[in-house]
């Protein structure tokens, strides 16, 4: 393997970061000093490998694109929000709204994830190794949440057709959010994914919660009809 | 009405009152529609331009220049939008418009010179093919958002609200939800689908403008940032988008279209268009920001004399949906036939949500948006924007201004008190501005 190139914070402006990232093909990076910086290697559109030393910013591996991001520290708010394919991982805690509306590829957080762990989410992963804050997963329209310690209140609040799959407690369901049946095909799902994740949990311990879709339309009455009948 | 003098109508529970209540009872769900506010509210219409006079001397209608040209966002955006006209088209969703109608909407707009934009649901192939100048919208719902459209994005326009519903979100019902609306929303088929109305991963203007610093890094800090709101407080709400590091402020009125909206919505949130540009330009000029950072203004306009009113406000451009709609085909009377089939009549159709629109236009039904032709669509489109445009130039030669974008309130007056009181112009033949002092 060939070194990392090394990226320091503490001499280089965000966007000279960025866009050395950005215009990368390939290859690993390391940035030091990130001192909580913002929107840090946002926007990443190939395989490469950063390596963040370091606590990072709001919205840290945004919109990624093929590219891992692992970050050694906690993140702030909307890490990897709209994430499309790659791996993003934080060892620590993330903020709120972590994997939010991320259309695909794979968000891992060792630590908690705070509110709105997945909010709108339309096809990620999530995975998360402690607890996540309430209002996790409103609105989740695809993709799969997996959490191994608790979830806050109001879990899964109107929901569409992503899966919820939690170890601990859950503080209360939201709106339209029900607990479902695990099948074989979800229990090889998760051992498949902590497996990616380089988490360790038994599959079996996990509860399942999804949609009711008593939501997905109006139900109008029609008393004239009725009537005419 | 001969013969029914001794029918006392009430005005309170007036016939169409009445035939709510009656509807609610029926069905025990709001309202749903399309179109604007219906309600007369202080709109341009209550200012008149001045003209020339002793004092001030007219340009030569055919002779003498007259500037359109806008450029949006040179603020912060290495790459700003050049306009050749300062009326851009609003953002219309592809699922509450078929495609053939955001392809007509884009080859009007690309022939006058000007933008269009994209809506909550995405931006498709045929759009940005058809339009030389597309502005991307960032919304609450991110559906089909993706770093690779906002890249191929002119613009990329964060939508806090708009007019018809500020603090309401997206709305697009299953009649509309076909396989192809479904897929790039995420979103399971025929669902009535209702959007979220708070952006997911932030609150409040201090989160926003990390939010604007993220989307620029991932575009390379090349396009502008435009950030669009529904007149609520626009004093306050521009200001703070200013803050936030917007390179353009669009605000759309109470009047503002919209596909899918709860009627009570409609008429009750927001303040109108005309209430709305002043309180805006103050917030701008106060942070000596006007012209910096640009101002767009929607809601309701109609006619060159709408845009020539708005800039003389102090707004750099405005932005038409409606009347886009009406100038490709919709309402057309050529169909009330059809239209009085569903209910209604050319003229007051406004079920925009209902996906059975018989212009082709507010539809997802292959058969119905077969029948607009979007190349002759886009031709209307582009000749009704040039006419704006020639209005509009009229009206400022007519006050001596070379460039539309010297119009100022000075010269117009106000038909009524609440117009003048509005707008901080005089009421006509007075030089009273109400809550001014003389
Ligand atoms: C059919 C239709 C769809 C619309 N979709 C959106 C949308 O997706 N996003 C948005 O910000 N505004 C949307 N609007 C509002 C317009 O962008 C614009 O603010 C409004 O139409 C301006 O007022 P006007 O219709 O009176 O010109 C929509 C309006 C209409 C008529």
């Amino acid at each position: 393997m060939t070194a990392a190139t090394a990226l320091d914070l503490a001499g280089a402006t965000l966007r000279e970061v960025n866009s050395t990232l950005q215009a990368a093909d390939g290859g690993s990076f390391r940035v030091v000093n990130p001192q909580g910086a913002h929107a840090l290697a946002c926007g990443l559109d190939a395989p490469v490998s950063v390596h963040v030393d370091g606590p990072v910013g709001y919205y840290c591996a945004g919109m990624n694109q093929h590219a891992t991001v692992h970050v050694d520290g906690n993140a702030g708010t909307g890490l990897a929000e709209n994430v499309m394919s790659g791996t993003v991982t934080v060892t620590g805690n993330a903020g709120q709204s972590a994997g939010a509306t991320g259309h695909g590829g794979l968000v891992v957080v060792h630590g908690n994830a705070s509110a709105r762990c997945g909010i709108s989410m339309k096809g990620v992963d999530i995975v998360v190794g402690g607890d996540v804050g309430h209002m996790s997963a409103f609105m989740a329209q695809a993709g799969n949440l997996v959490v191994l310690g608790d979830a806050g209140a109001d879990l899964g609040d109107s929901i569409y057709e992503a899966r919820l799959f939690v170890r601990g407690s859950v503080a209360s369901l939201g709106a339209d959010c029900v607990e479902k049946e695990v099948r074989p095909e979800h229990l090889e799902f998760l051992a498949a994914r902590l497996a990616d994740a380089g988490l360790d949990a038994d599959p079996a311990d996990f509860r399942r919660y999804g949609s009711a879709r008593r939501l997905y339309n109006f139900h109008p009455d029609d008393v004239d009809a009725e009537v005419a009948r | 009405m001969t013969g029914d003098w001794n029918l006392r109508w009430s005005h309170t529970f007036s016939p169409d009152v009445l035939a709510e209540i009656r509807r609610a009872a029926n069905t025990g769900v709001y309202s749903i529609r399309g179109f604007g506010a219906k309600r007369a509210v202080p709109n341009f219409d209550d200012l008149v331009f001045l003209g020339a006079s002793m004092s001030r001397y007219p340009l030569e209608g055919y002779r003498e220049a007259c500037g359109t040209d806008v450029v949006l966002g040179a603020r912060h955006a290495s790459e700003p939008v050049h306009l050749d006209i300062p009326i851009t088209i609003a953002g219309m969703s592809f699922g509450s418009l078929s495609a053939n109608a955001k392809e007509a909407l884009g080859r009007g707009a690309s022939a006058a010179g000007t933008s269009t934009t994209t809506g909550d649901g995405g931006m498709t192939d045929e759009e940005r093919g058809h339009s030389t100048k597309l502005v991307v919208q960032y919304l609450p719902s991110r559906y089909g958002m993706n770093p690779d459209d906002l890249r191929r994005a002119d613009a990329i326009e964060v939508v806090v609200g708009q007019g018809a519903k500020p603090g309401g979100g997206g709305m697009l019902m299953g009649q509309k939800i076909s396989e192809r609306v479904a897929a790039m929303r995420t979103l399971p088929e025929g669902i009535d689908q209702r959007s979220a109305c708070r952006h997911p991963d932030w609150t409040g203007p201090d989160d926003m403008e990390i939010k604007i610093q993220e989307l620029r890094e991932i575009t390379g800090w090349r396009v502008p940032i435009y950030v669009k709101v529904g007149a609520a407080r626009p004093y306050y709400d521009t200001a703070l988008a200013v803050k936030a590091g917007a390179d353009v402020v669009v605000v759309d009125g109470m009047q503002g279209g919209t596909a899918a909206t709860q009627d009570v919505f409609i008429e009750h949130v927001g303040i109108p268009t005309l209430a709305a540009v002043p309180e805006a330009v103050r917030a701008l000029k106060e942070l000596d920001m006007h012209r910096t950072v640009q101002l767009v203004v929607a809601g309701g306009i109609r006619t060159g004399a709408d845009v020539a009113k708005a800039l003389a406000l102090g707004a750099d451009a405005v932005s038409i949906g409606t009347a886009a709609l009406v100038a490709i085909g919709d309402n057309d009377p050529d169909l009330d036939d059809e239209y009085r089939a569903l209910g209604s009549a050319a003229g007051a159709w406004d079920q925009y949500q209902a996906g059975n629109d018989p212009a082709g236009i507010t539809t997802q039904d292959p058969e119905l948006a077969s029948r607009l032709d979007p190349v002759l669509a886009g031709r209307r489109l582009a000749n009704y924007l040039k006419v704006l445009t020639l209005e509009a130039q009229t009206l400022a030669r007519a006050c001596g201004k070379s460039h539309v974008h010297n119009l100022e309130p000075q010269d117009m007056a106000a038909l009524t008190v609440e117009a003048a009181a509005m707008a901080g112009v005089p009421l006509a033949g007075t030089s009273w501005v109400p809550g001014r002092d003389a």
